[in-house]
């Protein structure tokens, strides 16, 4: 099935000659069409615009051109902004709204050949971890329909595993794209803060935010990131650094290499098929060659609690232009403090009011002190954590998870304990380094187990470069959910 | 009766003349005039997703006036969001800078209606963006976003002021400042220059500070003042009455030239101030300071002990021509053209302002009169050179004032050449004293102050051309001729 090729096996099919883009967006919109009801990872599907693309790509292609991503359909998660097609961020508020213009990232994307299939679900404002707050309804786990994809980019994971598209964006501020790609089994890279330009990604915490890529393998992510990466002069955050070959990395090879394991991260609560699992892990890696260290990251457990202060308030800012003034449906009340009142009240869901009065707060005249500023001072030392790692170590292994993908429902009521789903990729988002999530086992029911690789701010080669030595001698990002 | 004395702080936002708006590429207009809604972009409309980016030029001319105002200029800038709801901030914040603000620590002399000077500090200056635009028609509000974004310089001066005229002078100068840097058309009219006193009044030798109020809506320097005036006397009437001032914002109401409650204060707004995360800290490299502090023009303090040393002038004169870039500017071009200094201040500061306040013209319009700087220096030129007499010259600015046009061939077509020829003058003398025996009687009999009488009449005679030394010596040797 063309459903089942890799990204980069579709590359070499389609410069082959042996495939057509259309046929490869038609198998694609096929298997949405196939397994939406019962999935629910877009919010919209842009079928006609996608085989007129993947149409403009065949010609191209016939035309002798050839670009890194001609026809290779993709799916894109829902916070980034595409010109004429709805971007609704979850959010009711922005229910309808089609952007006047198209971020950086996805038109770098369309600049390389590739075919949007449609916008995929997310956690409204990508605040959350399962997909349960989209105000569209949840997303549901391609291995276990009763479970969560987790989130915030659930919509991207759970297409991308279940073969809807051959890869994905999403985005990722504290474990956004690797903690739904391990519970739905798949791939998923975090880039450096910086390497990826953040126009077009509507913030949700703007020092937090990176745009990540969805694959079924390392070298999806490769081929995904080298497209999308570099400097920006539309976002003053985005470094003016070189941006290396991503799919020369990939040698093979971790002889050598020193992979770190913090002490702190097998945790009481953890569940146990978790630890087998990145022990199992580190072993292959041992058993490649790699030097496993004992390392230690003494501030991670305030990682959960300097996130919850950092991205609330930015947060709390950030959400202040949805004001039904210039865009998004607005619930006219006569005068302006109701309009307001009634819009954002009507607008956003439970979680990001929750947010945002948590980030208000923390704000606020008189706790600034206690809370902004001190988060950031602990958000200094879990850098400086990460800075002293790396001098040892290459890379990090480390559960991105505590456990496997809950149940829809389970953790709904219980803000704190959805929290915690975050507490592993957390302290990567507030260092601002490179991370990635790949499949590495499974529980006893059958569900994925997800490996994070940790590697210093824009070392991505050398966590891509892990992540494929893993699987040229492992199998498990090769396993589909029977669907 | 206690004596009071006010302690005025005037806050000042400048729009800065930039090409672009301060964090997109968005051209900045007169949002007076442009079609609403026009001028802008995904950025200053606050589209989700879209991210700032600072205009260099605008930090350039921030780091100018903070230098013009003898400030520190520290090396770490940063911008924070200020956070508040309403329909002309798209943002729901302002990108503006708060605890690293670009300039800091200053002073601006100003001078005194007594002659003497004074420094007002400069606490700080910082860049920020403008909101956009608010019109109430029939119950609804419409936005206008054209001047979203737009930079803004808030200049806020130490509470050194202690009085409406100290207030005026500081506001004067300032404008002049932001004038000759080029950064600020200075046209308080379109709100482009925007001046905000904060007031409070004390019984002389206290040291206390009291409750303030803040005056907006201001729309000259003029108003300015009136406005301080008037507020001040009304905070002393409250005193003297046994009352208290509340803090609140004022409006000035031009029509009614009073100050009226707008909005009182009742705690401080709470802006939840916080860095921005979207633009990387701003460092300031010192060899860029320094190269802006090399390339400031000649400020108006400078231009005007320049003009005291090298031509003479007084210091009030001096003062009144550096006081508006605009007029500078034209009297420096009369020189250029080869005006005597001295003359062309004469003419410019009383001849030619008289016009231009009988039509009612600011000073700083002067650039587009209709006689010429160039126009001015000949017409000196032709007075120094004895071609026209003083009151002829007089009348020629009036008529090059409404018509333009060159003096050398108006005294041509109008024949108003000076008349020196001595036969000529004398012929006229007597036959003036001739026409009036008894004027010439009384004359010589002690009423001296007739001679100017007399010189009218010869004045006259001769169309007013005569050379008025000629004159005076025919004049005053016929009559001690007829003293016999």
């Amino acid at each position: 099935m063309l459903t089942d090729l890799t990204l980069t096996e579709a590359q070499r099919k389609l410069r082959a000659g042996e495939i057509t883009a259309v046929e490869l967006t038609q198998a694609h919109l096929d298997r949405i069409r196939a397994l939406e009801p019962a999935l629910h990872a877009f919010l919209t599907v842009t079928a006609e615009r996608a085989l007129d693309a993947a149409a403009g790509a065949d010609r191209r292609r016939a035309a002798g051109k050839d670009s890194p991503l001609l026809g290779i359909p993709l799916a894109i998660k829902d916070v980034l902004a595409t010109e004429g097609v709805p971007t609704t961020c979850g959010s009711r508020i922005l229910e309808g709204f089609l952007p006047p213009y198209t971020g950086t990232a996805v038109q770098k994307l369309f600049d390389a050949g590739a075919v949007m299939l449609g916008k995929t679900n997310t956690d409204e404002f990508a605040m959350g971890s399962s997909t349960e707050n989209s105000g569209y309804g949840v997303t549901h786990n391609p291995w276990d329909l009763d479970r969560v994809p987790g989130g915030s980019s659930g919509g991207s994971a759970a297409a991308v595993a279940a073969r809807m598209a051959l890869g994905a964006l999403g985005t990722d501020t504290g474990g956004s794209v690797r903690q739904p790609a391990a519970f739905c089994g798949t791939c998923a890279l975090k880039p450096s803060y910086g390497r990826v330009s953040r126009y077009g990604l509507i913030a949700f915490a703007s020092s937090l935010d990176q745009i990540g890529v969805f694959g079924r393998c390392a070298e999806d992510l490769a081929a995904l990131l080298s497209v999308i990466a570099g400097h920006d002069p539309r976002d003053s955050t985005s470094m003016d650094l070189p941006v290396p070959d991503y799919t020369a990395a990939l040698t093979g090879d971790v002889a050598g290499l020193r992979i770190g394991v913090p002490r702190e991260v097998f945790i009481d609560g953890m569940q146990p098929a978790v630890e087998q699992a990145i022990r199992a892990a580190i072993d292959q890696f041992a058993a490649l060659g790699a030097d496993i260290r004992e390392i230690s990251l003494p501030h991670t457990e305030y990682g959960l609690p300097v996130y919850y202060i950092i991205a609330p308030a930015e947060a709390s800012a950030n959400l202040a232009r949805f004001d039904g003034v210039r865009y998004g449906p607005r619930h006219a009340q006569g005068a302006l403090w109701p309009t307001y009142k009634a819009t954002r009240g009507q607008g956003f869901g439970a979680e990001v009011k929750r947010r945002i009065m948590l980030g208000t707060y923390a704000l606020s005249a008189g706790y600034y002190d206690a809370y902004y500023l001190k988060a950031q001072k602990v958000r200094t030392l879990i850098k400086q954590d990460f800075d002293r790692a790396f001098g040892d170590v290459d890379v990090i292994v480390a559960p991105t998870t505590p456990t496997t993908a809950f149940r829809i429902g389970e953790k709904a009521g219980d803000p704190m304990q959805m929290y915690l789903s975050d507490v592993f990729t957390l302290p990567a988002s507030l260092a601002g380094i490179a991370g990635a999530s790949i499949p590495c086992g499974v529980d006893e029911a059958g569900l994925p187990v997800g490996m994070q690789l940790l590697g210093a701010a824009f070392d991505e080669p050398t966590v891509l470069r892990a992540a494929h030595a893993y699987q040229q001698v492992t199998g498990w990002h090769r396993r589909a959910p029977a669907l | 009766m206690v004596a009071y004395e006010p302690v005025i702080g005037l806050e000042v936002h400048a729009e800065l003349l930039t090409e672009s708006k301060m964090f997109c590429t968005c051209a900045v207009v007169d949002s007076t005039s442009a079609e609403p809604n026009t001028v802008v972009c995904p950025v200053c409309l606050a589209m989700p997703g879209v991210l700032p980016v600072i205009n260099r030029k605008a930090v350039e001319f921030g780091l100018m006036v903070g230098l013009a105002l003898n400030c520190e200029i520290p090396a770490f800038n940063q911008f924070a969001r200020k956070s508040y709801f309403y329909p002309d901030l798209p943002k729901g914040y302002q990108i503006s800078q708060y605890e690293y603000p670009l300039a800091i620590n200053g002073w601006l002399e100003i001078d005194l209606p007594d002659g003497s000077t004074k420094r007002i500090g400069i606490r700080r200056a910082h860049l920020e963006e403008d909101t956009g635009k608010l019109t109430h028609v029939d119950g609804h509000s419409l936005v206008d976003l054209n001047r979203a974004g737009v930079p803004l310089l808030e200049i806020v001066s130490e509470a050194d002021i202690r009085s409406a005229e100290e207030a005026e002078a500081y506001a004067r100068k300032l404008r002049a400042i932001l004038q000759y840097l080029g950064v600020n058309s200075g046209d308080m009219s379109k709100g482009v220059l925007r001046m905000e006193p904060n007031i409070s009044v004390r019984p002389v030798g206290s040291d206390d500070l009291r409750t303030r109020t803040e005056i907006k809506n201001l729309n000259s320097i003029r108003s300015l003042a009136r406005a301080s005036a008037y507020e001040i006397e009304r905070q002393i009437a409250l005193y003297e009455a046994g009352e208290s001032v509340q803090q609140a914002t004022m409006g000035w109401d031009e029509a009614r030239q009073v100050t009226v409650t707008q909005r009182v204060k009742e705690s401080s707004e709470d802006y939840r101030y916080f860095p921005e995360p979207d633009l990387p800290v701003l460092e300031l490299d010192r060899a860029w300071i320094e190269a802006v502090r090399a390339g400031l023009p000649e400020l108006p303090d400078a231009k005007r002990d320049r003009l005291m040393a090298e031509h003479g002038l007084s210091r009030y004169d001096a003062s009144v021509l550096v006081a508006q870039r605009a007029v500078a500017d034209y009297y420096e071009q009369a020189l250029a053209a080869g005006g005597d200094p001295k003359q062309v201040a004469n003419y410019l500061i009383g001849d030619v302002f008289r016009q231009m306040n009988l039509e009612g013209r600011e000073r700083d319009d002067i650039g587009a009169i209709l006689l010429t700087p160039q126009a001015l220096a000949e017409l000196v030129t032709l007075v120094r050179q004895g071609a026209i007499n003083h009151g002829v010259a007089k009348q020629l600015i009036e008529t090059l004032y409404a018509e333009g046009g060159s003096p050398a061939r108006l005294v041509e077509q109008r024949g108003l050449a000076q008349v020196s020829d001595e036969s000529v003058i004398g012929e006229a003398v007597a036959t003036v004293l001739d026409e009036h025996p008894d004027e010439v009687a009384r004359y010589l009999a002690g009423e001296e102050k007739l001679i100017k009488f007399l010189m009218g009449m010869v004045m006259r005679a001769l169309k007013g051309k005569g050379d008025a030394q000629v004159v005076q010596r025919q004049l005053a040797a016929q009559l001690e001729a007829r003293r016999k």
